[in-house]
């Protein structure tokens, strides 16, 4: 009876032991670098926030991941080549440069680009107009008016 | 004055006649453009996430069994079958949708279906097979999610179609439909098995 109830006991302890046994607590640097990965993946649960941000279970265990890894060790980019094997590059608020994602890097700069070619042309078109086509002085006389200007100022 | 800025703007025009066409194409083309990439954006599910693991070997694991604890799964177990490892839990509503539709094809022997129960409690998960039947050869406990997080796990149900050397061949997230079934996975099953 009395080893039943030892055995019992003892069970009971362990498994006690088991469901509170705290993770090592990180470094300061090891815990600022666990807080900047988490900051830079995405919870693919809730997509829009961070592993950090989130409360979502899966985030929840990526965190514990992140940490297990530091500990272990790891750098950031084996941590993040570890996420990316799993979960794709989608899991990456800042998606890698590759063929596929070109425009999506570069797209912004080209349209910038065009705008001011656009903008630069149409500059030197009106320029030109200007230059071909100098106003008569009826055109000078409304310009200075819509201009809050007196008539004839110009000459 | 208006007769003056009518004629201002008249001759605007006749100065821009030939460019004028496309003043208003290119606008509209690129409307068109981006309208066609939003519109075809509307129809997308951010869900659908290209799995990495396709024609990737399944990550290897031991996990205790569902119904014998004391028994470990490795899908090395499964070489030489192809076989569709499912990720479900008791308290995943998604994975009732779909569970008639697995106990279908476990009770027409369609092809081996493996559970991956996923962070779950082992009575909860029992007392949910023996409500809404149990179409697995077996299930493996995955109680921490770790292997979960092997699979790149993120919205159970999953299930992997896994090919006799081992190699994972296709990936569905959330609910198997009917449609699904009929048009991607199954074809695929059938064609495995050939080679």
């Amino acid at each position: 009876m009395l080893r039943v109830l030892l055995a019992t006991l003892l069970c009971l302890t362990m498994s006690g032991a088991f469901a509170v046994k705290p993770a090592p607590q990180l470094d300061a640097a090891g815990a600022r670098r666990a807080a900047a990965l988490a900051d830079q993946l995405r919870c693919l649960v809730c997509q829009n926030q961070s592993i950090a941000e989130s409360n979502a279970e899966l985030a929840v265990d990526l965190r514990r991941e992140i940490n297990e890894q530091i500990r272990a060790g790891r750098s950031d980019g084996e941590i993040v080549d570890f996420m990316v094997a799993r979960y794709g590059d989608f899991v990456l608020y800042r998606p890698p440069v590759k063929s596929h994602t070109l425009l999506l890097w570069f797209g912004p700069a080209l349209l910038a680009i065009a705008a001011l070619i656009a903008f630069m042309r149409a500059q030197r078109n009106r320029r030109r107009r200007a230059a071909e086509r100098p106003l008569t002085d009826a055109e000078h006389a409304e310009a200075a008016r819509l201009l809050g200007g007196s008539a004839g100022t110009h000459q | 004055m208006n007769q003056v800025s009518n004629a201002v703007v008249d001759q605007g025009v006749t100065a821009t006649e030939p460019k004028s066409a496309l003043r208003f194409a290119l606008p509209l083309a690129v409307f068109i453009v981006l309208a066609g990439f939003l519109f075809v954006g509307l129809g997308l599910n951010p869900r659908e996430i290209k799995s990495p693991f396709i024609d990737k070997p399944a990550p290897s694991f031991q996990l205790p069994q569902l119904a014998r604890a004391e028994q470990l799964f490795s899908p090395s177990q499964m070489r030489g079958e192809v076989w569709l490892l499912n990720v479900w839990a008791s308290w995943c509503v998604a994975c009732r949708v779909e569970h008639p539709l697995l106990v279908e094809l476990a009770k027409k022997d369609v092809v081996p279906i493996v559970g991956l129960n996923y962070k779950d409690k082992r009575d909860a998960a029992s007392g949910w097979l023996a409500q809404f039947g149990n179409p697995y050869k077996l299930s493996a406990v995955d109680s921490d999610g770790r292997v979960g997080i092997d699979y790149g796990v993120y919205g159970v149900p999953e299930t992997f179609i896994i090919d006799k050397a081992g190699v994972i061949r296709f990936k569905q997230i959330g609910p198997i439909t009917d449609d699904v079934w009929r048009t991607k996975m199954l074809p695929l099953v059938l064609q495995l098995r050939q080679s």
